[in-house]
């Protein structure tokens, strides 16, 4: 570009001056770098340094060098808006992660310079980011489902001034918990079972001017981006009605899980057998009539209730649950202080494995216990009714190791089954696949959002079919952009937890109408400007950045290329990893802005034994645990050269093989860990990273290199001490193997 | 005694969780126990428990009157008071041990032959008669209470430390001849017979 003029800034503060030859570094940048205005401060962060360079900007400088400290630092002072800034990490990563002796000084410098020489060929490859011409800018709400989690959604979402539409498939609000007759307390002092209070909860969602809501209506349609969804929504009649909304929140919540599967446990056998749900109806009923609650099979007075925890749950053989509902402890606890209630004298045992009780559940199980309920740690083998309406229950009693125990004459057994999720489709199974896992029943598997994305009509899941929403990290972040998951449909959780849980994904959902009306990424490059691009003439339809986004970004248009949905775009970059002919880029992050920095180091010779290994760090985990390892002051090899990257999936092979055949001693990739525990920022992007890197081996053999030269390593952001110790042991390794036969070509 | 214990059996039927929250010392915490086992775990004397405390617990809820009521497992506590310290429900486990023991014994089930029961006995009897524990007495009456053979067996195997407390005056030989007791003996017999009356009443020994 004719009118690209740099500026690079070598800062003096924070001992840099002392440590380093700031003035040589200044002359790298000037000679090797092409800079074209190149000056030294003391205080480069402070009032003086920043007016010096902002002036430089007004004078023209539309690309900025500041060899200073981390990226991560001192954002706000170099925050210097339109113009493209490379920042060169000469302080945590350089300084504070050598030892600051005299013979450490030589190399100290080597790596300086390198750092300097890759900022001033990044400053040329990158502009600043504009924001995207496509975007919508209609910032109502859409919840689907109306139980607690729903409406707490909507409701919280009304309250900060935002329009809501909420729909529910059944004709009333208020889902699960309108079917409970009291519920876990939540107040203090966690005590004793407490009013749901859903009727005025429904009433407040009802009389809301912001919130319409459409009963016995379903999402039959759904496109569009953040900013500009187009839903259609259809009455049971057939009705069906497209609103354009900004956002959605999904809380289709759960349905329990069918007892029937439990005949071991005797229901369906005998009516003196209920699950929770049926429970809740008799308890309900009974209050109703302001009866006590009796027997189901012959209406005789209760006086013995048990109650098994875990059916068909945290079943290791695979035939039921696999997991905890999350719930059911405490609910078996407050079901058997409903008949406490009614009448001290009644046995209440509630048979457990390991009771768990979240929340402030400890001080209910306490007060569960003074009120005389009997918890007895046992798993439970069998129900069988003698005909009269008694039951036996035969359990093993896992304290006393008593296969054998018994509890006789017990006039109702309710089984706590457990919840599964509304998830909607797997779209990970192909449609005509069997249905193997038990939590993934075909009776759920109707679609919920009808998404017409290419991915598939629903948001993917991630483990026992609950929909996958970054349960480690970001809660609510599902990999649909705009679309948040709230509620037991993206993990077991009870009411306490749904109504925190609804308020965090409402605000979830405005935070995503607000930036996508700006043109800016959500998160968790919340407030990013650049998106992606593509050149048209290289592309050779190959699909894989379409079907490689976690995020299903990108759709195709009618003559099969990619068609990038920006607002759907979270700017990870995988797109740009995955596309093997590379024409796929960002305005400040491209295939090139890194591949030059990779070219832009100095290589000594073969001789000189000063290998140099590139590390391509994700800058969301390992680069900051590289930072705080060199402020906690651990040291590690001068002979690495760290580049930073969006995510370890928008690695490009090119990257790697360009740096092994210009010299480079060995390739490290430090990545979040993936599979079912992720903790990556992007959902699949250093899963899909080390699936390619598992493909490297056949790169090597083609350069007659080592297995070695590529180490692709997992690390959290936590990993401070751990850092340095994984360089050094690859430096070791690399000094292992020897250098490599690729210099000064 | 073996009334009583009918009585109490017939009064409480299968509930018996409900008759130790009645008489026995700090009964009412048993229900409290949520099983995690910490006491089990830090009683010193773990391994020789036929029933550790957390399996007593479990046993009374279950219902296990005879077989709670007749163990050794109790009378094995010897009050280091590790568990109280460590429950983290805060349960007075010692002090339910040996109210389950004492419980056992005044009922008739405990078992006869047990050395702790047996010593706790003579102990008893020794400090009631006369206020004050006559030590040679006490130990002398220890080592015989199985026999003369055993007896000289126990003493010679003790001897050292008999020689060493006698060294350094912290045994009276001539206990047998010169100890005194309290000054007044009635009237701290009297205070014990009161003492016992109301624990009576109150745990419904009265019959």
């Amino acid at each position: 570009m004719a009118d690209m003029k740099i500026g690079a800034y070598v800062c003096q503060g924070c001992g840099l001056g002392e440590r380093l030859d700031t003035k040589a570094l200044a002359l790298v940048a000037q000679k090797e770098g092409k800079a074209h205005v190149v000056r030294e401060h003391e205080f480069l962060c402070n009032g003086q340094g920043v007016a010096m360079i902002q002036k430089d900007i007004d004078e023209g400088v539309n690309r900025v060098v500041i060899a200073a400290c981390s990226r991560r630092a001192k954002t706000e002072a170099f925050g210097f808006e339109g113009v493209a800034i490379s920042r060169v990490n000469l302080r945590e990563q350089v300084i504070w992660a050598q030892p600051a002796t005299d013979e450490a000084r030589e190399l100290t410098q080597e790596m300086a310079a390198d750092y300097v020489r890759m900022g001033c060929a990044e400053a040329k490859k990158i502009v600043a980011p504009t924001p995207n011409a496509e975007h919508g800018t209609d910032k109502r709400v859409l919840v689907v489902g109306g139980g607690i989690s729903g409406m707490t959604a909507a409701l919280e979402a009304a309250r900060a001034g935002y329009d809501v539409l909420l729909v529910e498939k059944t004709g009333v609000l208020g889902g699960y918990m309108a079917k409970l007759h009291k519920r876990v307390p939540h107040q203090e002092p966690f005590a004793d079972p407490q009013a749901t209070d859903i009727e005025g909860l429904v009433a407040s969602v009802s009389q809301d001017p912001h919130i319409t809501v459409y009963l016995n209506s379903t999402t039959t349609r759904t496109s569009g981006a953040p900013g500009r969804f187009s839903v259609d929504i259809t009455t049971e009649s057939g009705q069906t009605a497209t609103e354009n909304v900004g956002a959605i929140v999904m809380a289709s919540g759960f349905t329990p899980y069918d007892a029937t599967k439990l005949p071991e446990l005797g229901y369906g056998k005998s009516r003196n057998v209920v699950d929770q749900a049926g429970l809740e109806d008799l308890a309900r009923a009974a209050a109703a009539q302001g009866e006590p609650m009796r027997r189901p099979s012959d209406g005789k007075e209760i006086k013995s209730v048990v109650f098994v925890q875990c059916a068909g749950q945290r079943d290791a053989t695979g035939t039921h649950l696999k997991y905890c509902s999350g719930h059911c402890c405490n609910t078996s606890m407050k079901q058997a202080m409903y008949f406490k209630e009614q009448n001290p004298s009644i046995d209440t045992a509630i048979i457990y494995t390991d009771l768990r009780t979240p929340g402030n559940g400890e001080d209910f199980y306490r007060s569960a216990q003074r009120k005389g309920v009997i918890f007895t740690k046992g798993t439970v083998a069998s129900v069988d009714e003698d005909g009269s309406g008694s039951a036996t229950v035969r359990f093993h009693d896992l304290i006393l190791d008593d296969k054998t125990a018994t509890m006789q004459g017990v006039d109702l057994v309710v089984l706590a089954t457990g919840l599964v999720p509304n998830s909607g489709v797997n779209i990970d199974i192909p449609p005509d696949a069997a249905d193997v896992d038990p939590a993934k029943a075909s009776e759920h598997a109707v679609s919920v959002l009808n998404l017409t994305y290419r991915q598939g009509p629903d948001l993917p899941q991630l483990k026992y079919g609950f929909t996958d929403s970054h349960f480690i990290c970001f809660p609510y972040e599902t990999r649909r952009t705009g679309i948040y998951a709230t509620g037991p449909v993206r993990r077991p959780m009870d009411i306490t937890q749904a109504v925190e849980d609804a308020t965090g994904a409402a605000l979830k959902a405005i935070q995503a109408v607000e930036n996508a009306s700006l043109g800016r990424a959500a998160h968790p490059r919340s407030g990013d400007l650049s998106f992606p691009t593509f050149r048209r003439e290289g592309c050779t339809q190959c699909k894989r950045c379409t079907v490689e986004c976690p995020f299903g970004a990108i759709d195709e248009d009618e003559q099969r290329y990619p068609q990038f949905n920006e607002s759907r775009c979270r700017r990870c970059g995988t797109c740009m990893g995955a596309c093997p002919v590379r024409v796929i880029s960002f305005e400040n992050y491209s295939v090139d802005s890194v591949g030059s920095q990779i070219k832009a180091i100095d290589v000594p010779d073969e001789f000189s034994e000063k290998p140099r290994i590139l590390l391509l760090a994700c800058e969301n985990d390992a680069y900051p645990a590289l930072d705080m390892a060199g402020v906690a002051g651990h040291t590690s090899s001068a002979f690495i050269r760290t580049v930073p990257v969006r995510c370890l999936g928008s690695v490009n092979m090119i990257w790697i093989t360009d740096a092994l055949n210009s010299g480079y001693d060995g390739v490290m990739l430090m990545g979040c860990r993936h599979g079912d525990e992720y903790q990556c920022h992007f959902v699949k992007g250093s899963e899909l990273a080390s699936y390619r890197m598992s493909k490297i081996d056949d790169t090597l053999k083609n350069l007659n290199l080592e297995k070695d030269r590529v180490r692709a390593l997992e690390v959290a952001i936590a990993d401070i001490g751990k850092v340095p110790a994984l360089i050094n042991d690859y430096a070791a390794k690399i000094k292992e193997i020897g250098m490599s036969p690729f210099k000064g070509f | 005694m073996g009334d009583i214990n009918r009585a109490m059996a017939e009064q409480y039927r299968n509930d018996f969780l409900k008759e130790v929250e009645a008489n026995v010392e700090e009964g009412q915490w048993v229900k409290m126990c949520m099983q995690c086992g910490v006491c089990s775990g830090s009683c010193p004397l773990g391994p020789a428990w036929e029933h550790p405390p957390q399996e007593i617990f479990m046993m009374i809820r279950a219902g296990r009157r005879d077989e709670v009521l007749k163990s050794e497992s109790m009378w094995m506590c010897t009050s280091c008071y590790n568990c109280i310290v460590r429950c983290p429900r805060e349960l007075p486990i010692t002090h339910i041990m040996h109210g389950l023991a004492n419980y056992a014994h005044r009922l008739g089930l405990a078992p006869k032959m047990n050395p702790t029961r047996r010593f706790a006995k003579k102990f008893w009897n020794n400090l009631a008669k006369s206020g004050r524990v006559n030590e040679i007495e006490l130990s002398v009456g220890l080592y015989f209470m199985d026999g003369f053979k055993t007896g000289i067996a126990r003493a010679w195997a003790m001897k050292d430390i008999g020689i060493g407390m006698l060294k350094a005056k912290r045994l009276n030989p001539f206990g047998f001849l010169t100890h005194k007791g309290c000054k007044d003996k009635k009237g701290i017999h009297k205070m014990l017979k009161k003492a016992r009356e109301i624990e009576d009443r109150r745990k419904g020994f009265t019959a």
